[in-house]
């Protein structure tokens, strides 16, 4: 290497040492924002969630493209055409791929391990993230056949987790 | 679901040859002393000292740098300009999650293509450590906020989806995916700004603790602190800074929808369209023989392998037949990640990918010293980010 390259690494950076946490090289803040967002579901989520809270599963087709949509969406993205048939899917699917979590949203650890998965729904073209129960973590399988566990209709609050997860169903 | 077209892309004007005539990179560390604002004035001014340049050589300032969150601090790019050299200049930061450091020079090219600037100092920082208790919880809103968000996702899980779904697709194990970690750290050795070089086995990585199966410690990159910068200028100036300038001659960014759980997520199809796009730019017709070495981004082993087919050097499920043969190493055929990628040298998130520009620079001038591959002539460097859906890509030669 050139001597000119050695003299362009004067600035490469100074570790901080556990020392440094005590004579003013950091200063912590803690800071709670007290802030809530109220999301408006929009024209079309707003009807999903809502049709959760009846227990049925519903999509949207596009026509042009030959799609049927989960999550439904207002327009198709690949044809931009408004989207408004709406149709009723099974609450049955497929795993198409899944994950064994042992870390909690913070990265903090889970006493027992969450599975996670994309589920692809019956009678549509997309998938969903969602979670499964019912299952040992062994036993997941991507390609299984899994249905929705609901919650009672009395604690359906027009939620993604209306769904408490989705279990095998077998063959 | 309807094929959709692949676009080729023409650029209607007569445009400028760009160079990259500087370089500087700090050392990744995991808690730097240094502001994120001193830690970009470091990387920028020893970029500018490379090329035996001052502030006043510089018409044009970008920058990258990833979510306010990280620091806690608003208008993170206004925050850092001052570092990046931007005072009283035309300044742009951009943002496309972790495909930002191969974004940000791609937003200096088209300021001197464009033929709009004849010089344009690229910066990108990153200082993860101040996010407690760990910056991975400030990524939280990348989910759905109506249909995600409610499950308690964690970032790590759309690795761990699909690395999953990528390993089921091709049969391909996690003891050859292990083998990524294992090169790239042993690579980082080499690399004077390396956080993570060392020498580790399959055996060590396949035994680290599981964070989300089959992501496991091992697998993944380090949150790191750290800055890079480059110096691009025209072809009608470069040659008054240097004899020996490296071409960026091809750029390509594509982006796919945030609709995630609708795709196979096997494979990145916005990579590959990203990547033809700058192939077309830089007259490269046949990727596998023409490019000698490439740094594809990756922050996850399986990353690389993913990332290679996304970036044509071989066929969809190959690459990881060609890391168990040798072939990526850095005296292989088609070295990969001679750098030590972010496996090795850490992930300070947009400064990471501009680390890849920086070493396909000293690559290709013949100045990587232990790191440098025989026969470099033509590199590809690759970032990728948002939700999964974003292909950034620079071609560069000498």
């Amino acid at each position: 290497m050139s001597a000119k390259k050695s003299e362009t690494e004067k600035f490469m950076g100074t570790p901080l040492e556990k020392e440094s946490f005590e004579d003013g090289s950091v200063i912590l803040t803690e800071w709670e924002p007290k802030l809530w967002y109220s999301w408006s579901t929009g024209k079309v989520v707003g009807k999903f969630l809502s049709e959760l809270k009846a227990g049925k599963i519903a999509a949207i087709k596009c026509d042009s493209c030959k799609r049927t949509l989960i999550p439904p969406r207002m327009f198709c993205e690949i044809c931009f055409s408004e989207l408004k048939d709406w149709v009723y899917v099974k609450d049955t699917g497929k795993v198409n791929t899944f994950v064994i979590s042992k870390i909690a949203t913070d990265r903090s650890p889970l006493k027992e391990p969450k599975i996670a998965a994309v589920i692809d729904i019956d009678g549509s073209d997309g998938g969903i993230l969602h979670m499964l129960g019912e299952v040992n973590p062994d036993d997941v399988k991507i390609g299984m056949k899994v249905q929705a566990v609901w919650k009672s209709q009395y604690e359906r609050r027009g939620e993604i987790t209306d769904i408490k997860y989705f279990k095998p169903i077998g063959d | 679901m309807a094929p959709i077209k692949n676009i080729e892309r023409k650029l209607p004007f007569r445009r400028k040859r760009v160079a990259v005539i500087g370089a500087g990179l700090t050392k990744f560390m995991s808690r730097a002393k240094e502001t994120g604002r001193e830690l970009a004035w470091e990387a920028a001014k020893m970029a500018l000292d490379s090329a035996g340049m001052t502030l006043k050589d510089i018409e044009t300032s970008t920058m990258g740098t990833a979510p306010d969150a990280f620091d806690g601090v608003h208008m993170k790019g206004e925050w850092l300009a001052d570092g990046c050299g931007a005072f009283n200049k035309p300044y742009m930061r951009s943002y496309v999650g972790g495909g930002t450091g191969v974004f940000a020079p791609i937003q200096g090219w088209w300021h001197i293509a464009s033929g709009m600037f004849d010089t344009c100092l690229v910066t990108c920082e990153e200082k993860m450590s101040s996010c407690k208790p760990h910056p991975q919880a400030a990524f939280n809103t990348i989910f759905d906020n109506m249909i995600e968000r409610q499950l308690g996702p964690n970032l790590i899980w759309i690795f761990a989806l699909e690395m999953n779904r990528y390993m089921h697709k091709h049969g391909i194990t996690k003891e050859q995916i292990a083998l990524v970690s294992v090169k790239n750290k042993k690579n980082a050795i080499d690399h004077p700004s390396a956080q993570l070089g060392k020498k580790i086995t399959v055996e060590q990585v396949l035994k680290s603790p599981v964070l989300a199966w089959p992501v496991q410690l091992l697998d993944i990159s380090p949150a790191s602190d750290g800055a890079g910068s480059v110096i691009l200028a025209s072809e009608d100036v470069a040659y008054k800074y240097t004899d020996n300038p490296v071409w960026l001659d091809g750029v390509g960014w594509n982006l796919d929808t945030t609709y995630w759980t609708n795709r196979d997520l096997y494979y990145p199809e916005y990579v590959e369209r990203a990547a033809k796009m700058a192939y077309n730019m830089a007259g490269i017709k046949d990727p596998k023989k023409e490019i000698s070495f490439a740094e594809p981004y990756d922050p996850f082993d399986y990353k690389e392998l993913h990332h290679m087919e996304g970036l044509q050097l071989c066929g969809k499920g190959e690459a990881a037949k060609l890391t168990e043969e040798g072939v990526t190493q850095r005296d292989g055929k088609m070295p990969i990640c001679p750098s030590g990628g972010l496996l090795g040298v850490g992930n300070p998130i947009s400064a990471a990918g501009l680390m890849k520009i920086c070493e396909l620079f000293w690559q290709l001038r013949g100045e990587a010293g232990k790191r440098q591959v025989p026969n470099a002539s033509v590199g590809v460097a690759q970032a990728w980010g948002d939700l999964m859906q974003v292909g950034t890509v620079a071609v560069m030669r000498k």
